[in-house]
This record gives structure tokens, sequence and C-alpha cells, in this order.
């Protein structure tokens, strides 16, 4: 009963909450009219989202959304100082392809975005199959590192918490 | 309102109006498309956050209570700069770059604009 009454706890949860910010204040009515959106929309929408991955680790999620957030303060001070102190000729901009060990839809999705958040690239191009991404790096002169470093740093932690 | 609170808002205003102004001034100095995409996307990130620091630190001071509209901003605009970042990437690429100035996929498809997608796993190769 209660599964058919919500298919999916955590984007109704996600509604109410974003219904409270919205109003920005929190009151009983408010909170009552958030679980109603959170119980309706997701039976409305439930068509489009037919095979949903399991987000296995959800603590990890949270250490995943904290190492981004921190990546991407650093991204913003390396961006500004190459944009501020390096010559036009000394940037040298670089195509990084990297394979992909995820698979599901939105695993590659959190990834891609991360990718163009944090420190100096961003993600361009899946290929056909997704099976890799194609990232433009604004200044490397180790294109491997930078490939390594998405790889065991964003790559992992989605692993873990998706499949 | 105290001194260290008025302190803490002008620091970020002074922050986010600096990275605002390199993610600006890196569109004008970057030379090409994909090298300026780098400087909006980040640079500023940093620039709208410091300002919605502000913001927040300012009505709890005045008011006391703890405005989330400002966290909204910011999850909203984390999860769209990369997809804006995304569709003027590709729409870059189809319009200027030929397939062979790009390197290899490394994979049994090329890239996504130029080859079709394998028919075994339908919608599933887009992000």
């Amino acid at each position: 009963m209660l599964k058919r009454l919500i298919p999916h706890p955590f984007l109704s949860l996600t509604l109410v909450f974003v219904w409270l910010a919205l109003v920005n204040k929190f009151t009983l009515g408010n909170l009552l009219l958030g679980i109603l959106f959170g119980i309706v929309i997701p039976m409305l929408t439930a068509p489009y989202w037919p095979d949903r991955p399991k987000i296995r680790h959800p603590l990890k999620g949270l250490e995943y959304v904290l190492v981004v957030l921190w990546d991407i303060v650093v991204a913003n001070v390396q961006v500004a100082a190459i944009v501020l102190f390096k010559r036009e000729q000394d940037i040298h901009s670089k195509w990084i392809v990297v394979p992909l060990d995820v698979t599901s839809a939105e695993a590659i999705t959190v990834l891609a975005g991360t990718i163009t958040m944090t420190p100096g690239t961003v993600s361009t191009m899946l290929s056909a199959d997704g099976a890799s991404i194609l990232v433009h790096c604004l200044h490397t002169d180790d294109p491997d590192a930078v490939r390594d470093e998405i790889k065991n740093r964003y790559e992992r932690r989605l692993k873990e918490i998706f499949q | 309102m105290n001194f260290v609170v008025e302190l803490l808002i002008a620091i970020s205003l002074v922050v986010s109006g600096v990275f605002g102004l390199v993610g600006s001034y890196g569109l004008v100095k970057l030379k090409d498309s994909l090298q300026r995409l780098h400087a909006p996307t980040k640079a500023t990130t940093l620039g709208v956050g410091g300002v919605l620091v502000a913001s927040m630190i300012y009505f709890y001071a005045k008011t006391g209570y703890l405005s989330v509209h400002e966290l909204l901003i910011t999850i909203f605009l984390l999860l769209t700069a990369p997809i804006t970042a995304n569709f003027i990437a590709k729409t870059y690429m189809a319009r200027n770059l030929k397939r062979n100035e790009l390197p290899d996929s490394q994979s049994s498809c090329g890239w996504s604009i130029y080859d079709e997608p394998p028919a075994t796993r339908p919608g599933s190769s887009e992000s």
C-alpha cells in the first residue's frame, strides 16, 4: 500500500523540501500542501521514469556532493588564476577521452555535470554507445593525469553509489 | 548588525564581484569558443554563490529567519550550468569541427554528433 502510494520516496522528499523552500516559511499548512505535491507529482510523472537506478548508498551520495562542492571552489580559483596570469600562448587546451565504467544514463549525466563544474574541464560529448566521454581541458600539460583524476575521484564514487 | 556580520557580508560580496569580473574578463581574453566556455561555467559559479551567501547572512542577521531561497537558487544553478555549457559546446563542434579534428573515441562507436547509436540500446546513448 505504502509502496503504491509513494513509489519514489526520494523524489517525494525532494518535492516536499523544494516546496517548503519556495514558500520560505514553515507552517503546518505548507507542510501538508508539500506532502500532497510529493504524493501527486510522482504519480503523474511515473510513466517518464520506467527503469530508474537504485541508489545503494545515500550517505556516499552526500560525501560525493561535499567533495564536488569543495572542488567547485578550488576550480573557480584555478580557472581565475589561469585567466588572469597566463599569457594567451601559454594556455595549452587539450582534448581528453575518458573511457567510462558506469553504464546507467543517470550516473553518466551526474558525471558529465561534475566534470563541467570542476577544475578546468568541460564535458562536451559522449561516444554514440555511451562508452566514453570527450572532455575539453582548459590548460594541462599532462592529459593522462587529468583522466585518471576524473576516474579515481568522481567515477569511482559514482560507481559505488549507483551500482 | 554587529561588525563581524557586516564584515562577513562585505567579504562575500567582494569575492563574488571579483570572480564575476574575472569570468567576464575570461570571455574577452581567451581565444576560441571552447576555451571561452570555461570562464562562465566556473568563475561565475562562485560569483553568484558569493552574493547568495551574503544575502543569506544579511537576512538571518536582520530578521532572525534563515532564508532558504538562496539555497534553491544555488541548487538550480549547479544543475543547469553544465547543461547550457554542454549545448554550447555541442553546437560549436557541430558547426566548426570536423570528425578528424577530435581524438578517437576508444570505443566501438564514434562521437555522438557524427555517429548513430547502436540499435541494441535505444535511447540510452545520450546523457
